[in-house]
């Protein structure tokens, strides 16, 4: 589904990502950790399209990202740390208009069913800028996913959420799984990392220091190899 | 036809948040009108010459009043980062360029059609030249100068301190623009028979409004870049 080959990015004379390589297969959910700085983020936001990189190769289903960026960006649901969200637009005009943008067909319905699933729907047509942290959240996980993405990407997803919210995207993030969508999340939170992926990759100064499956949702496993590779703790 | 079709689309929500929020128009509207009472009082309507002065009026009018609009039009995609929303979108930088220039310049001619008329009135002006050419010249310059300011507006939001770097980037590029409209807005609503010499000034604007609105095209793919 990703396959990313010898990705580079270097910015004001900073290695940010050194060589990196990576192979996710469709239907795998991937947590991406590492200390602040190491270039998680910006992995994610190369794979979103957000940054060129600086060398290397991206393909996703079977398309290079340089050349097929439209397409690519079809299959992508981005959800960084901002809502990207319209304060002054309710839920509903949030949603069809990003919608509209992805060309989703009966977006009005669509985004009515969305608003109801993240349980917002009496706010329906309440303006963003009136809602609470953990609210806006809910409408930024609906609006990634408003045109049902083959692949989520989302950048540090569960910060700042109540438990209501937090359990909410994590049932869209199975979800989309059940359907076969691939999942990338950057986080900091190993307890949701070891509970919904199945896949660790730790990412250190730009570079994958380890890559494996997690069985069990073993979070002790998870701790232990992340102080191992971070840390160097043994 | 799709680019065209996204664009549309963030046109539309450009001109739907300003009927909600009323920001940019009413700000645009109420400069403009200040600026036309301001020069009533400054010089006599009785006068003659007053005449002389309505064409530069009218270009302050758009000029200072655009850029209001021009400044805010970039820097709003900023607030919760939506336009890494429009980026991650599955539509071309030029669509989001065309729907913010066309928004842009529905704005801009909203406020011609409001204050044009009302200067007009208050400055007692007897329209000899001609009406269509003078609707003209002043489509073809609003849209040369939104065209580039819509550009530089893309360019300058990334910088702490956009709204002094646009005017300064603007004003300079757009200098042929503006002396070319003025001019041949001059000719059109004073004096005819001059009329081939405003020909070759509408000429001039035209030929830099198409040259600028392609480089911008070609351009905004880099500007946009986060």
């Amino acid at each position: 589904m990703i396959e990313i080959k010898k990705l580079t990015k270097q910015a004001d004379n900073k290695l940010i990502l050194r060589s990196v390589d990576l192979s996710i297969k469709k239907g795998e959910t991937v947590a991406i950790l590492g200390p602040n700085g190491a270039g998680k983020s910006t992995l994610l936001k190369v794979l979103a399209t957000l940054i060129k990189p600086t060398s290397g190769q991206v393909v996703i289903n079977g398309l290079d990202l340089k050349k097929n960026a439209i397409s690519i960006k079809k299959l992508l649901g981005y959800l960084p740390h901002s809502s990207l969200l319209y304060d002054h637009y309710s839920p509903l005009e949030n949603l069809i208009f990003f919608g509209n943008i992805y060309g989703v067909n009966k977006v009005e319905e669509k985004a009515i069913k969305l608003v109801k699933d993240v349980g917002l729907s009496f706010f329906l047509n309440e303006p963003v800028k009136n809602f609470s942290r953990g609210m806006i959240q809910r409408i930024a996980i609906a609006r990634a996913i408003v045109h049902d993405p083959e692949i989520l990407l989302l950048d540090e997803p569960h910060t700042g959420l109540d438990q209501g919210a937090i359990s909410i995207l994590n049932n869209v993030i199975l979800s989309m799984k059940e359907k076969g969508a691939t999942t990338l999340m950057v986080t900091h939170d190993f307890k949701q990392a070891a509970e919904i992926c199945d896949r660790i990759i730790i990412v250190k100064n730009g570079k994958i220091v380890d890559d494996f499956v997690i069985e069990d949702h073993n979070l002790t496993f998870v701790s232990e190899k992340y102080e191992l590779q971070v840390e160097g703790i043994s | 036809m799709n680019q065209m079709r996204t664009a549309l689309f963030l046109a539309k929500k450009d001109l739907y948040s300003e009927l909600k929020t009323k920001q940019i128009l009413v700000t645009q509207i109420i400069f403009a009108a200040l600026v036309i009472v301001v020069f009533s009082f400054a010089f006599d309507p009785a006068n003659n010459t007053t005449k002389a002065v309505i064409p530069g009026v009218i270009w302050v009018i758009i000029v200072f009043s655009g850029i209001l609009g021009l400044n805010r039009s970039f820097i709003s995609e900023q607030r919760n980062d939506t336009i890494q929303g429009l980026l991650v979108a599955p539509m071309e930088a030029t669509s989001i360029y065309l729907g913010k220039f066309l928004a842009n310049f529905t704005m801009m001619l909203i406020v011609e059609l409001v204050s044009i008329p009302f200067l007009f009135l208050l400055f007692d002006f007897k329209f000899l030249g001609s009406i269509p050419y003078f609707i003209l010249v002043i489509f073809l310059g609003s849209f040369g100068f939104i065209a580039i300011g819509t550009f530089l507006a893309a360019l300058a939001a990334n910088s702490k301190s956009s709204e002094m770097l646009l005017p300064l980037l603007l004003f300079p590029i757009t200098t042929p623009i503006l002396i070319g409209v003025v001019q041949a807005t001059r000719i059109i609503l004073t004096n005819m028979e001059k009329f081939s010499s405003a020909l070759a000034w509408i000429q001039l604007v035209t030929a830099y409004d198409v040259i600028f609105f392609v480089v911008c095209f070609l351009l905004i793919d880099y500007v946009l870049e986060v």
